[in-house]
């Protein structure tokens, strides 16, 4: 057991050490691409909490990305707060949305669920669109230059933004790791497995569900707030459908129940909608293609089918 | 000791326990029979609060569990095994033990304990669960209720589509169970299977307790089996 555990960390660490390395080699474009992507990386490891492990399917998770986002955008711009308290504050606001709406909506199970998650963000949405006079609607805003400091740090330079953004995956990485691998994790996939067995055996499925709601939502707002205070811009379509789906490509892509799955989901389904969109404006018949191949040659995702093939300690 | 009195449950607008009761004390097994749809698993899953009871009481060693919420019945000794094993089957043996020991805080010795009544499990605890065979699955199902040390046990057709060997090995943990005091109920379709081992056989028809018999009485008057259960 130690064995396995010291061999998995040894792979996560591992992972991060080559990001930390990628830092130094890679060209700009693709710098500044990576550092998007472990932001976005961030908010999917959330979602799979919620979906992989728990088997809830939220698709209303741009929610909370976008408390997160706005979080940190609102109260920077208008606070004339620098980074930290901003980031905070974002995952503050994450956090006790994620709470509202689990208590709401876990009251419901399945496609209820989906729905009701779905209609608590397109009201999001559309209370960010409403109040478009502190908001700036769908034009959205520029979080200030000079507010974008961590101490000394200026968060807007290529290379911190990079390293603050491979900081915030490696605590995501970590934390995700130790919670799966702790009891915890295990009652959260028995639920998965079983609702109706883990109740049988004393366990309370609502507390554990909220408990992965408010996580889940914590790592998207975590997300949402880097986002806005790394690259600078707070818009109304982080909070739309389509950054709720986003994260469940990633997820099935990499692979749903694996630590690692969305980093690799989230990679392979940026580089293929950045090429695939410099081809064609109709792009999204890739994203649809690539899926369609998945389900017919790793239904599990990629790291979900290697897993069950070749490396079954890969948590 | 369990004591159920009176029940009444619905599915819906259908009623499917009628004032229904049974009683088991301690070092008790009693075998609940009935054809097919006459309410066993639901009285089972009533006894758990999985499908509350509209009325009557649950009440497991002096403790009233009818209005508590369902997870909270192993805290008061309520184990169940469920029909068809329902194992978290994407985890290990051991990982489905430890979610049973967690549930109530048990520790290495009622683990050395569980194990010793099934060694076959000890051999496979790293192995995923969903990939044992049926008689190591009802096993570990068994295995993992008594996880959380009940009093009471209600076990669901725990021999359903096994072979004599394995029938015979649940057999023997259950008289074992009985030994250490707890209290056994058992729903069962194999009348065979259970009838060498139950100190009382409740007959349920049309969700009500119709008849509760010592085990000697059928021997001696097997016209009750014919009634109740069409053998």
């Amino acid at each position: 057991m130690k064995g396995l555990i010291s061999k998995s960390l040894g792979l996560h660490l591992g992972l991060i050490a080559l990001l930390l390395l990628l830092h130094f080699i890679l060209p700009d474009y693709h710098h500044v691409s990576l550092a998007r992507i472990m932001v976005l990386a961030v908010y999917a490891l959330g979602f799979n909490l919620l979906f992989g492990y728990t088997g809830l399917l939220s698709l209303g998770h741009a929610l909370f990305f976008a408390a997160g986002l706005y979080g940190a955008g609102l109260s920077m711009q208008f606070f004339q707060w620098t980074a930290g308290p901003g980031f905070v504050f974002g995952l503050f606001c994450a956090i006790a949305v994620a709470t509202l709406i689990g208590m709401l909506a876990l009251r419901t199970v399945g496609v209820s669920f989906m729905i009701v998650t779905m209609m608590f963000a397109q009201v999001g949405y559309l209370l960010i669109l409403y109040y478009n006079e502190y908001t700036r609607g769908d034009e959205g805003f520029v979080i200030l230059r000079e507010l974008r400091m961590l101490g000394p740090l200026d968060l807007s330079a290529e290379g911190t933004r990079y390293l603050v953004a491979l900081a915030l995956l490696a605590a995501a990485i970590l934390i995700k790791l130790a919670l799966v691998r702790s009891p915890t994790g295990r009652i959260l996939v028995a639920i998965r497995e079983n609702e109706e067995r883990t109740r049988m055996l004393g366990y309370d499925p609502f507390r554990y569900k909220l408990m992965a709601m408010v996580i889940s939502g914590g790592f998207a707002g975590a997300a949402g707030a880097a986002y806005g205070i790394l690259f600078g811009y707070v818009g109304a379509s982080f909070a739309s459908i389509q950054y709720s789906i986003l994260p469940l490509l990633y997820v099935l892509m990499g692979g749903a129940g694996v630590v690692l799955g969305p980093l690799l989901g989230t990679i392979a389904m940026f580089y293929l909608i950045d090429i695939a969109s410099g081809l064609t404006s109709a792009y999204l018949f890739f994203v649809g293609l690539a899926l369609v191949l998945l389900i017919l040659v790793a239904p599990k995702g990629v790291l979900g089918t290697i897993r069950d093939r070749w490396v079954p300690w890969l948590p | 000791m369990l004591t159920v009195t009176d029940i009444d449950c619905f599915y819906g607008d259908v009623q499917v326990l009628r004032q229904f009761s049974l009683s088991a004390a301690s070092g008790e097994i009693l075998c609940l029979l009935g054809r097919n749809g006459a309410g066993k698993t639901t009285a089972l899953k009533a006894i758990m609060g999985l499908v509350p009871p509209r009325s009557g009481s649950v009440v497991v060693d002096d403790v009233d569990l009818t209005k508590l919420p369902a997870h909270a019945a192993p805290k008061y000794g309520l184990g169940y095994v469920p029909q068809g094993r329902r194992l978290f089957s994407e985890l290990t043996v051991a990982e489905n033990i430890e979610i049973g020991l967690m549930a109530t805080g048990q520790g290495k010795p009622t683990r050395d304990r569980v194990l010793d009544l099934f060694p076959v499990l000890r051999e496979r605890l790293s192995q995923v669960s969903g990939k044992l065979s049926g008689g190591e699955q009802q096993m570990l199902a068994m295995a993992r209720a008594l996880c959380t040390e009940p009093n009471v046990l209600l076990m669901d057709e725990p021999t359903e589509g096994l072979q004599p060997s394995m029938i015979a090995k649940i057999r023997e943990v259950v008289v074992a169970l009985k030994q250490t005091g707890v209290a056994v109920v058992l729903v069962e379709q194999r009348v065979d299977a259970v009838l060498p081992v139950a100190d009382h056989v409740a007959f349920i028809e049309n969700g009500m307790n119709r008849e509760t018999v010592p085990v000697q009485q059928l021997r001696d008057d097997p016209s009750l089996l014919h009634r109740y259960v069409g053998i």
